[in-house]
């Protein structure tokens, strides 16, 4: 009996920014911001041949309790941008934005990443994100309107309106013969016409077809309708649900709706993030993490971190002190604005009653509950641990393999690429070199030309 | 005899496409199996810097180009499609050291938020060399790209009646509060916001970040920025303009206006008229270049350069005409067209290649050179920024508490 092949690992590399992982006080860390910072970390990844680079996006800036969010980093460059520039700096990486589907619209979603597909020769991805945040509106035309119920149907216009568009080319029209005079074989090239409930456009497209033909499309919410989008729509999924168990109840969970789309189970990856604390030694790599963790969780991040459930000021509170004994705020009115970690805490009253009885039966302070509550490192070890960890996640069916969230800028990911991958490839499960020159080779998905094709024969 | 000295002219260079005339494509030159690719870009922007130009501008528009203003011609024999132009300069940035590059945004159907943020990321990856070009738009088939707003059909003739101009005066002061939000944007955090302070854990200093609170007519906008203060504090903004209603964007919201004149006198004109709209608009005692736009076929013999006109008119099957005045001729005639109509107060000139690859290297290798000679243009890189290489200076953040 032959033993099942071994699955390869797929890695990628998210920049760290805007979130309470990232440790800005630490004194490698560098500007979140400077193009030399971006460069460092996409080289990093392309050396050790990750897959692709992550961006997240963010359209407004956090503000708690009607003021500013200060103590975690702030402040981001414009995802597109920012790629296209990477494209420069790097050969085969991969390049992933997010892009939100509530503050954009169509034309120019679909224009900007068949764009940056042509200008990196078909490394562009698209995480798709919804909205319907009125808050972040504020800063848009479009404002604050959408309904909540309606940013998953509006996600799903949005995305299908770009693959119209993507696909009203289709590749053979540009024949640029200077002899005879002719440049384009169709002078319909590019047309469409779409009217949904969102969208009514219609027009000409005027991008051609891209090297991806698509952009690689990542999925990354977690609700009951985020996971259909994905089974329904997506090549990959960005999910936050990196330890074992959890992983596997959602990677069958994912994998098994895809039958009912016509898809395989090989059509659409599971990308976990991962943040990780890596040190020579397992020993010192557990006291690295619990360091970083203690950084990461201040005694004023802690209380804040509180205020998400509670929904209330809590600054009088001693963040070395016992958790409050009044009960959280459960009007709508949230004290926290365009956090989206709040919507983890449905049940505030619950979430506050388990942290006392956790709190009391510890004897744990504020701030000692949120360090031993909060996001803990996924892979904490030597290199050698890390590694095989990894490796048996992805084969036990947890992931197809990680984003990484180092915790420094910009060079959180160079030991990992340094000294863990390497083992990754000794054992057979990462590539040492790059397959093919594009994102949709790297993650092992046909061209979107070759599935139409499978789809019509 | 007076030796007063000769006031340096600016230079930028206008990328569209294989060249502006539009059988450009099919000269040997012209690559356009590769106006698709990164490559194609780069290599139009390197000869640019190489020739120390100021900036280069990219041109850009919603649909496919069309030889008629208003609507899609449906002609196969010239060169459509084309990339973003914002991610074009952006691909291009870590290649070049010097070079400014200014991409064109429709302000009619854009956010001004992602605007902003965007052209400040430029500013940041470019190290300081970021502009953007802001541009309208009337036509009825780019609107129904969107999907948000119906344009009427357009004919050039009725824009200039009092109905058009009252059409074209609402898209332009559309552009005029974009800018002006964009503007307010990239002021909304002060230089040093970004505090790193371990001892009180707070990363910024919120009050140095600011509510820009805009209302206006087609936009609300509340801020701040996600993208902190770029290098330049504000990068360039400039715009093309042909008369009184774009002269008075110009006017309220430009660092640099390209204007279209036939000659000397037409250029005083224009640059009285817009003098006088920056005295109305508030803004006399700032500075604006005013740039001359031109359309240039160079070669070493003029009879080369109008044969290649004549020659590209004939593929065309018409005549190239041009919003700009045509030039065709050697670069010493060019030297002293532009010297001619610098005097009447402009500070530069927009140069439109009419073949990217034939009169790019003609502007490079032969009028700078001969400008040199005269004394008029520089013979290295003076400055790191945009801002700097025009002479303008780093603006003081508005919101910043004096």
């Amino acid at each position: 009996m032959t033993s099942k092949p071994l699955k390869q690992i797929h890695l990628a590399a998210h920049f760290p920014g805007v979130n309470n992982t990232t440790v800005w006080s630490d004194p490698r860390a560098g500007s979140h911001i400077e193009f030399s910072s971006f460069a460092h970390f996409a080289r990093t990844a392309e050396r050790a041949r990750f897959d692709f680079l992550f961006l997240a996006e963010g359209l407004r800036l956090r503000e708690q309790g009607g003021k500013i969010y200060d103590l975690d980093v702030v402040g981001r460059p414009d995802t597109f941008t920012v790629l296209a520039a990477l494209a420069a700096v790097t050969e085969h990486l991969g390049l992933t934005g997010t892009i939100n589907s509530t503050f954009n619209e169509p034309y120019e979603v679909a224009r900007q990443f068949a764009g940056l597909d042509h200008l990196s020769g078909g490394r562009a991805a698209w995480n798709v994100v919804t909205s319907w945040d009125a808050f972040t509106g504020e800063n848009f035309r479009r404002g604050g309107f959408l309904p909540q119920q309606e940013r998953y149907s509006r996600a799903k216009e949005f995305l299908a309106t770009a693959n119209e568009l993507f696909d009203s080319w289709h590749g053979d029209e540009i024949v640029a013969d200077q002899a005879n005079g002719v440049f384009l074989r169709d002078a319909k090239a590019g047309a469409f016409a779409h009217t949904g409930q969102h969208f009514d456009i219609h027009g000409q497209f005027n991008v051609p077809r891209s090297p991806q033909g698509r952009p690689v499309i990542f999925q990354a919410g977690d609700s009951e309708e985020g996971r259909e989008f994905a089974a329904s729509s997506a090549d990959a999924v960005f999910s936050r649900h990196a330890t074992l168990e959890a992983g596997q109840a959602f990677y069958t969970d994912v994998k098994n709706r895809l039958a009912k789309y016509g898809r395989r189970h090989d059509q659409l990856l599971i990308l976990p993030a991962a943040s990780f604390a890596l040190a020579d030694t397992d020993a010192e790599a557990e006291e690295l993490a619990r360091e970083v963790r203690r950084q990461q969780v201040s005694g004023a991040t802690a209380l804040k971190h509180l205020e998400f459930v509670w929904n209330r000021d809590l600054s009088s509170y001693d963040p070395e002190g016992p958790l409050p004994d009044i009960d959280p705020d459960v009007s709508d009115n949230h004290i926290s604005k365009g956090r989206a970690q709040v919507r983890m805490y449905r049940d505030p009253l619950a979430t506050a009653r388990e942290w006392r009885e956790l709190a009391a039966a510890n004897n744990w302070s504020i701030r000692d509950l949120v360090i031993n509550t909060g996001n803990r490192q996924t892979f904490v070890g030597s290199p050698a641990t890390i590694a095989r960890t990894i490796n048996d996640y992805v084969q036990a069916d947890t992931a197809d393999g990680f984003i990484l969230v180092p915790h420094i800028t910009p060079t959180g990911l160079d030991d990992f690429a340094y000294k863990v991958v390497p083992l990754l490839q000794e054992r057979g499960v990462f590539r040492t070199e790059y397959e093919g020159p594009t994102l949709r080779h790297h993650l092992g998905l046909a061209h979107p030309d070759a599935v139409d094709d499978r789809v019509a024969s | 005899m007076s030796t007063t000295p000769r006031t340096p002219l600016h230079l930028a260079v206008a990328l569209d496409g294989t060249g502006w005339h539009p059988a450009s494509w099919r000269e040997q030159v012209a690559r356009p199996r590769d106006l698709f690719t990164a490559g194609y870009w780069a290599d139009l922007v390197a000869e640019a810097e190489r020739g120390l130009l100021d900036f280069v501008t990219f041109e850009d528009g919603l649909a496919l180009q069309s030889s008629s203003y208003g609507e899609l011609d449906g002609r196969t024999d010239q060169v459509r499609g084309r990339l973003d132009a914002v991610l074009t300069a952006a691909r291009i940035a870590p290649l070049t050291r010097h070079i400014g590059l200014v991409p064109t945004v429709i302000a009619t159907h854009t956010e001004p938020f992602h605007i902003s943020k965007a052209i400040a990321t430029l500013d940041y990856v470019s190290t300081g060399r970021a502009g953007l070009r802001v541009q309208i738009s009337a036509r009825p088939h780019e609107a129904g790209h969107f999907g948000r707003r119906v344009f009427p059909p357009i004919d050039l003739n009725e824009l200039r009646s009092p109905a058009g101009q009252e059409r074209l005066t609402d898209l332009f002061d559309e552009a005029a509060d974009h800018v002006e939000v964009v503007r307010r944007l990239w002021d909304s955090w002060e230089d040093d916001a970004e505090i790193r302070d371990a001892a009180t854990g707070r990363f910024i200093d919120r009050d140095k970040l600011h509510y820009i609170d805009f209302q206006g007519k087609h936009f609300s906008v509340k801020g701040p920025s996600i993208t902190p203060r770029p290098p330049q504090g504000q990068p360039l903004v400039t715009a093309l303009a042909h008369q009184t209603v774009p002269y008075r964007l110009l006017a309220r919201q430009a660092d640099v206006g390209y204007v279209t004149p036939q000659d000397a006198a037409h250029a005083r004109a224009i640059v009285a008229e817009i003098r006088a709209e920056q005295e109305a608009a508030g803004r006399a005692g700032e500075p604006l270049h005013v740039f001359g736009d031109l359309v240039v076929f160079v070669d070493d013999e003029q009879a080369a350069a109008e044969d290649r006109r004549a020659r590209l008119d004939a593929l065309a099957g018409e005549p190239y005409t041009s919003d700009a005045r045509i030039f065709a001729g050697t670069p010493a005639q060019l030297a002293d067209l532009l010297q001619e109509v610098s005097e009447e107060g402009l500070s530069g000139f927009r140069l439109r290649p009419a073949v990217a690859g034939h009169d790019l290297p003609a502007i490079t290798r032969g009028l700078v050179p001969e400008l040199q000679r005269r004394g008029v243009f520089r013979t290295a890189y003076e400055a790191d920024t945009l801002r700097g290489l025009l002479g303008l200076a780093r603006p003081a953040n508005r919101y910043a508490a004096v």
